[in-house]
Order: structure tokens, then sequence, then C-alpha cells
């Protein structure tokens, strides 16, 4: 490996040719996203299963592709899936990590959802029933419409970790940020200049996203009454404190 | 003339741009019960949270049993009170909190000996056999090893004073003690403090919205009104015989 | 067939084992440790500390563990002149570094959220700031921390697989290896080594909702 210290030369000349690759990364991450979003229905719809040894079967699945490595997940789908006698066929990169990484963060959209659903207050169901809605009323009317808010800051930071976990396809060859500074780095001999530039582009997409979210979730916290932290009550005393 | 335990000092407290105290002149003298009544919003919990270091006065002195609270002298000038010298002075002082605020990770009689060892340096049998002692004085005898969430409110308010009565300390304040509490459970705690106040020797400050229990054990009551003590004096003096208009009104409100 | 697959591919995943252990180990305690010194660095009224302690936080939470992997691997040494000497090294201490700074943040939300009731009895007996952290604060705080600490464990586990990527012969290195051998053999090599992952992880499940159990001991209402 090359020695000697930080080279601007190397980082100007780097700088280009790994911003290249911002457009498959950004991508990749919309489309592995959106992938999740859809997935993680399947999971939330196959909780509801009554049977239990289906449900019971499903939720180790689940449980399963949640607590392996997405990067074992990835190679599998990339390099094993083609060669699974039947059903197999060969995936190129790109879909091989949408698949392969869209499966393994679906199961924790599902599990977004699924809270988001058992969050609404047991007493909207009953009023719902209390009222004589439909099935399809209860969900479009009552249920969904305070479901769904209080997700939307989780998933949007589900969003912002699943960013970070899209160079993982640069080791089945998506041409992605890091996957261009690698390269680089092979052919010049310098490392530190390319996977530097990535480290920044990661900050300033990551960074700003994260504090939007932050506000958007205190947003919806307040108009949803809710404490923005768990053991609020002193909240109430100190304000007690300078009043009486 | 005995000497006043605590003083307080033409005391200004503002939080933020209201002034919730505007000059408050007070002497308590030792074994002196006090009561401290006034609409919400009068700043009474402010006096006694100021008194154990809870909040910090804006302007004036507050001094115990000879000693400047929040000032200390430094270079033979006074300076703000640092950590050290505020826990000097506030050791003479306990307090009781509207909410209990017992350590629920601790169980009743660690909630009681946990401050008399590692604050008071006492050793842990003697703390231990205090601690029980005061325990079984509020009626908890039985419950030594039970964590607070297994108590109702009155006997967690009864552990919350046994916990503070085990310092021994000279001054103890009561901050709305019995207005979190269930209305059946107001009893038994009102009990506890009526047996403490009988003991005598402590200085007590309560305030209270009970105009009935502060007419009993009371020796003085202080009616507190927009920042100053607008009227005090025994309580029968405040409670049936004052003609200031507001202290009227207030008082009508609880009787009805 | 696919039993003598297994028989044979079985002892060569085994040799990665103790790699992946002993990478796994290492990043829990040294991240268990950032966790807490730089969650209690957030809280320290020093603005230097605070800062500092803040922009390590934000740099490892806002790239990703990857990055950060290669970059420890092939940057540390050239910029400071510090050879990590092994690849363990750069591994544990990305995963550390990585997870210490998400893990900081729940030590720091935690001791944040303790009722303020607590510190203000606290100060009622008389304890000095120590004390009140030592006694009554931080063991409220690290019931509140249990069940994220339990979550991070797994994804921790799952992290460790970065680093046959830098070359050390964990698990995943072996699998390659089965995998570029006998390229046929790939799915039952890469459904083995998810098995082991998965074996691994059981553990820490259970410890996980064991966490959570205890948590919910204990903690103000």
């Amino acid at each position: 490996m090359n020695s000697g210290n930080w080279q601007w030369d190397t980082f100007f000349e780097a700088f280009p040719v790994v911003v290249e690759g911002l457009g498959i990364t950004l991508g990749l991450t919309i489309a592995t996203y959106v992938f999740a979003l859809i997935f993680g229905f399947v999971w939330t719809l196959l909780n509801a299963i009554r049977i239990k040894p289906i449900k019971w079967l499903f939720r180790w699945i689940m449980e399963f592709i949640r607590s392996t490595p997405p990067l074992v997940q990835l190679f599998f789908i990339f390099y094993a899936w083609p060669m699974v006698p039947v059903v197999g066929f060969a995936l190129d990169p790109f879909t091989s990590a949408i698949l392969g990484l869209g499966v393994h963060f679906s199961t924790y959209i599902g599990e977004v959802y699924r809270s988001g659903i058992e969050a609404v207050d047991k007493g909207q169901w009953e009023a719902a029933r209390a009222l004589n809605f439909s099935t399809g009323q209860k969900w479009t009317k009552i249920i969904l419409p305070q479901a769904v808010p209080p997700t939307i800051p989780m998933l949007g930071n589900y969003l912002i970790i699943m960013f970070k976990e899209i160079p993982l396809a640069s080791t089945i060859g998506v041409a992605g940020i890091l996957n261009l500074a690698n390269s680089y780095g092979s052919a010049n001999f310098r490392y530190l200049e390319p996977l530097t530039i990535v480290a920044l582009l990661f900050l300033v997409l990551s960074y700003p996203s994260a504090i939007l979210i932050n506000k958007l979730e205190r947003r919806m916290n307040r108009r949803f009454d809710k404490k923005e932290q768990t053991g609020s009550k002193p909240l109430k005393e100190e304000k007690e404190g300078a009043a009486s | 003339m005995t000497e006043p335990i605590v003083q307080y000092q033409d005391v200004h407290k503002s939080f933020g741009d209201t002034e919730v105290l505007t000059g408050i002149d007070l002497d308590i003298k030792p074994a002196e019960k006090v009561a401290v009544i006034g609409p919400s919003g009068s700043g009474k919990t402010t006096i006694i949270r100021m008194l154990m270091t809870l909040e910090e006065p804006t302007s004036g002195d507050i001094i115990v049993d000879g000693k400047n609270l929040w000032h200390m002298e430094k270079n033979g000038g006074l300076v703000p009170a640092d950590e050290k010298h505020l826990r000097q002075v506030r050791g003479d002082i306990g307090m009781v909190f509207q909410h209990f605020n017992l350590f629920p990770h601790m169980t009743i009689l660690d909630n009681c000996m946990s401050a008399p060892i590692h604050v008071q340096k006492v050793d842990k049998k003697e703390a231990k056999q205090r601690s029980i002692e005061m325990l079984e004085k509020v009626g908890l005898g039985d419950k030594l090893d039970n964590y607070p969430s297994q108590l109702s409110g009155g006997q967690k308010q009864r552990v919350a004073m046994a916990r503070a009565l085990v310092m021994r300390p000279k001054v103890m304040l009561f901050d709305e003690v019995t207005s979190a509490l269930d209305p059946e459970l107001v009893g038994e705690v009102l009990e506890v403090i009526r047996g403490i106040a009988q003991e005598g020797e402590m200085a007590m400050v309560l305030v209270t919205h009970e105009m009935e229990f502060a007419r009993d054990i009371a020796d003085r009551v202080l009616f507190l009104d927009n920042g100053v003590i607008a009227e005090q004096g025994p309580p029968a003096d405040v409670l049936e015989n004052s003609t200031n208009e507001r202290l009227q009104t207030f008082l009508h409100r609880f009787r009805s | 067939m696919i039993i003598n697959a297994i028989a044979e591919i079985f002892p060569t995943l085994m040799k990665g084992i103790g790699i992946t252990i002993q990478v796994l180990i290492g990043s829990i305690i040294l991240g268990y440790l950032m966790a807490f010194i730089a969650g209690f660095c957030r809280l320290s009224k020093n603005p230097v500390i605070k800062i500092i302690t803040t922009f390590y936080v934000e740099v490892f939470r806002g790239t990703s563990l990857i990055v950060q992997l290669f970059w420890l691997f092939y940057a540390l040494p050239i910029l400071f002149g510090i050879d990590l000497g092994s690849d363990y090294l750069a591994g544990v201490l990305a995963i550390a570094l990585n997870y210490g700074a998400y893990m900081s943040e729940v030590v720091r939300g935690s001791i944040l959220s303790v009722a303020k009731g607590q510190t203000e009895a606290a100060t009622a007996l008389n304890m000095s700031s120590f004390q009140r952290m030592r006694l009554v604060i931080f063991p409220q705080a690290v019931r509140m921390m249990l069940p994220e600490f339990g979550n991070y464990l797994i994804q921790m586990l799952k992290a460790t697989s970065l680093v046959s990527l830098i070359g050390m012969t964990d698990i995943l290195y072996y699998g390659d290896i089965l995998r570029s051998s006998n390229l046929s053999q790939a799915p039952t090599v890469y459904f083995l080594v998810l098995v082991f992952y998965f074996i691994m992880a059981l553990p820490l499940i259970w410890l996980t909702r064991k966490m959570e159990a205890a948590s919910k001991k204990g903690v103000a209402s």
C-alpha cells in the first residue's frame, strides 16, 4: 500500500470519479426502500393469520431473516439463487441488491406497520363497532388515519438506515459510490481520499435528513398529544413548581 | 427570644419574565409549625423549594441556622454557593413531595437507609435500625422488603416521610403532600404528620390545601398572594377573623 | 447427497466461528464502553468535551459501517502512521465505534428520561451530584437501556460478517471460499452460513427478551 499523507490532488481527482456513483447509490436506495415498504405489508398480513402453526412459522422465518446478516442474504440472492434447482434464475447485481436488502429490511418495516396498528387505542375499535361501521369503513375511516401518521417518522428513519446499508451492494459489483471509490483505490493505490469522499457524501446526505425527520417526529408527537419522552411526569411537576 | 432557624430576607424569584415572589421576609423559629396557604400560582411551593435548594432565588438571602444558604464567604466577599457549601447548609432540611418521589429501584427499607449511609456516613447497622424504627412509626413495619410500586399512594407518602425523618432534619418541608392522593387515603397521611408535629422539636413548613388540618396543627398560617405574604398570624386570626378581602374569597371557595 | 454436502461444508464453516465470536465479543465490550463514555460526555457541562463527543457521534451515525470499516482499514495507517497491526483491531474498532455512537444516544436518552422528581428527592436527602447519579439516576437509567442494548447485540452480531471483506477468516469468509471452489454448492453453503448466524443469534434474542423483562421492573411510574 502506498504510504504518505493526505493528498489534495488525489482528493480532487477522485471526487468526480466517486460522485459518478451517487445516482446508482440513491437510485438503489429508493428502489430498495419502495420494495421494503410494499413487502413489509406482506409480513403484516401474514402476521394477522389466525391459524397458529402458520402464524408461528412465518414469525420464525421473519425472525430468521431479521437476525442474520444482510450481507450474507445478499450473497445468497446473487450467488446462490441462480444455482437453486428448478426455481432459481440469474439476477443482475442491481436487482439482487433490491431483493436481498429489500427483503431484509421489509421485516423491520412490517414491524413498524404492526406497531402503528397496535398503538391505536382499543376504545377506537370499540367505538367503530358501536357506531356500526363496516369492516372497510372501520379501517379507512377510523384505524388507518390514526395508525399511519405516527409511523411516518419511523419509516423515515428506516430510509436513512437503509441508505447507509446500501453500500453493501458494492460487494456484488453495484457501481455505487463505495464501489467506485474502491476501484479507484485499487487502481491508484490510494484509498484514503476516495473513501473519505464516500464518508463525506454519506454525512452530507444523511445528517440533514436525520434532523428533518427528528423535526417531523416532534411535530407528530405534538399533534397526537404524545409526550416526547417517557417519564414526562416531572415536566408537569416543573410547571407546577413554577406556578404554585 | 430564640434565634430563628430559618430566615428569608427580601427574597425574590422570577421564572423567565414572571416574578413569582416579590419580596419575602419570614422568620421561622425552631420547632415552629408554619402552614402556607394561597391560590395556585401564588408561589407557595417555590418558597420551600428554594429552601431545599431545588430552586435558586433571583435575589435576597435565605439564612439557615445562622448560615447563608445560597452564598458563601470567599476572600472576604460573598460569592454564589458551590455544591459543597449547599450540602453543608441544607443538611438540616428535609422534604416530602407531592408525588412522593420514592426510588422505584430500591426496597422501602433501602429507600430509607441509602441517604443515612452514604450522606451522613452512619454505620450500616445503625442506619438499618433507625430506618426500621421510623417505618414502624409510620405504620409500615411489615413492608420493609416491598418495592414502592407495590404500595398505595398513602403508604408511599408515609414511606417518603419516614425517609426524610431518618435524616433527623431540624426543618421539615411538606409540599402539598396530600394533593396527589385519593381522598380516602388523605387521612392516614395527615395522621402521621400530626404525630410528627406533636413530638415537637422539629420546625415544619407545610404547603397545603387542607384548611382544617392547618388550623389544627399550625402555630402560624401564612396567606400568600401576588408574590408576597399578604396575611399571617395564629390560625384562628387568619382563617376566621381576617378582613383581607382576597383571603376571604380564597377561603370561601374552600368552604363551599 | 445434500447430507454429504453438508458434511463437507459444515467443518469448513466451523473453522470461521472462532473469529466471528472473537470479533463479536470484542465489539460488544468496546461498543458498550464507548456508549457509556460518549453518553456521559454528551451530558457534560464542559463545552469542549460536548462538541468533540457530538462530532464523533454524528459522524459515526451519519456514515455507514462498511465505509467506516474500509476507512479504518486503509486510511488509518496512512493518515496517522498508526499501523493498526491487525485486521482484528480495525474490524472491532469499526463495529464498536459505530454501534457505540448509536448506543451512546440510548445512554444519554435514558439518563435524561429518569424523572426529575428523582433528582429532587436525592437532593432533598442531601446527596452530592455524584451520589445522585450513582445511587439514584444511573441504576434506573440502566434498566431503561436494557431492551435497546439487547437489540444492538443482534445488530453487532450481524455486523461481524463485514470483517470478511477486510480478509478476516470468519464464517462468511470460509463460505465464500467454498462457493468459489464449487459454485453449484452455493445455495447450501450460504443457507448454512445463515443458519450458523441464526444459531448464534438465538441466545442473544433470548437475552434481549430477558433484558426487556428486567427493564419493566423498578422504573418510576
